[in-house]
């Protein structure tokens, strides 16, 4: 079994108002030095069976129809290996 | 025979039932479509109604896009079946990509609840022949994510296309871009809006005006007519 995650990220031209919120708040809990925050989305996809090319080429299909809204949102997709010690 | 409008109900929807009476109050016969219908029931047009469909979880309407319901609405709308999206209806709309754009968070991140000037600035949408084009109503508007965006050029062809449907006045609430409230697609059938016309339609409750009526009756007498 292997994972494959999907990462999706608000683009960069569009104002990401819950990532400034976030930033904001950072001085208050004594964090100096950051100076953007941005917010995303991180799925795991649990993927019966090998991750082969066609696999990706639908869970990209998946990412690009319903898990990312292209219009403001960028996504990257890649494999993880899920280590055998941690099953 | 009068025309007949269905109303959507997904899983979270909320203004059904206000949706519903409205398009009662206008002279029309509202019927009651499910998520998970397979076809429209023979209505004559489509509306949207506002709520937060499947909990908003991903993205506003993203999950009730791929409702069963939607397939033939899709269909039927690019062959010129009247449409409208309110709120999450017009949420719903972007995400099936009926119009373009998509809605973000208020650039405030607070929920909003309030009586919203809007002008008029297409009155020849099926959803509008019943305004003047420039006339300024009153509707309330209550959101979380209604801030529309664009890219420039999406905008720019909505400008210069007449597609511009609505505009806040005075104030805009959410950080949309250019003040847009609401925008119909290129044929006029599909229009989609923030705003809550159902929801002004009586002189007895909420701000007194009906300035939302005509949405109703504009589209009973374009069916009526046909």
């Amino acid at each position: 079994m292997a994972r494959v995650v999907v990462d999706v990220m608000l683009k960069p031209e569009i104002l990401d108002p819950q990532g400034q919120a976030v930033q904001r708040a950072l001085p208050r809990l004594g964090f100096d030095g950051i100076s953007d925050v941005r917010q995303g989305k991180r799925f795991e996809l649990e993927v019966d069976g090998p991750v082969d090319e066609a696999a990706l080429a639908r869970i990209h299909d998946l990412a690009e129809s319903f898990l990312a809204n292209t219009v403001i949102e960028d996504f990257t997709v890649k494999v993880e290996e899920v280590a055998e010690a941690a099953k | 025979m009068t025309a007949r409008i269905g109303v959507v109900t997904f899983p979270g929807s909320l203004d059904d039932r206000d949706t519903q009476r409205a398009i009662r109050l206008a002279g029309a016969e509202p019927v009651a479509l499910w998520h998970k219908d397979k076809d429209l029931h023979q209505v004559d047009a489509v509306v949207l109604c506002g709520g937060f469909s499947y909990g908003d979880y991903l993205r506003a309407g993203a999950i009730a896009r791929f409702s069963p319901v939607m397939e033939p609405l899709l269909e039927q709308a690019k062959a010129g079946l009247p449409v409208l999206g309110i709120c999450n209806g017009f949420q719903i709309l972007t995400e099936a990509h009926l119009l373009p754009g998509t809605m973000l968070r208020n650039d405030h991140l607070h929920f909003i609840c309030r009586d919203q000037k809007l002008r008029v600035e297409n009155a020849e949408t099926a959803w509008t022949t019943d305004y003047s084009a420039g006339q300024e109503i009153h509707i309330p508007l209550k959101n979380n994510d209604g801030q529309y965006v664009a890219d420039a050029y999406t905008l720019d062809k909505l400008e210069a296309e007449g597609r511009v449907a609505f505009r806040y006045l005075d104030f805009n609430p959410n950080g949309s871009q250019r003040d847009i409230a609401g925008i119909t697609n290129e044929a006029g059938n599909v229009v989609g809006l923030m705003p809550h016309p159902e929801h002004a339609v009586e002189p007895l409750i909420g701000s007194g005006r009906t300035d939302g009526l005509p949405f109703f009756t504009s589209i009973l007498k374009k069916l009526v007519n046909a």
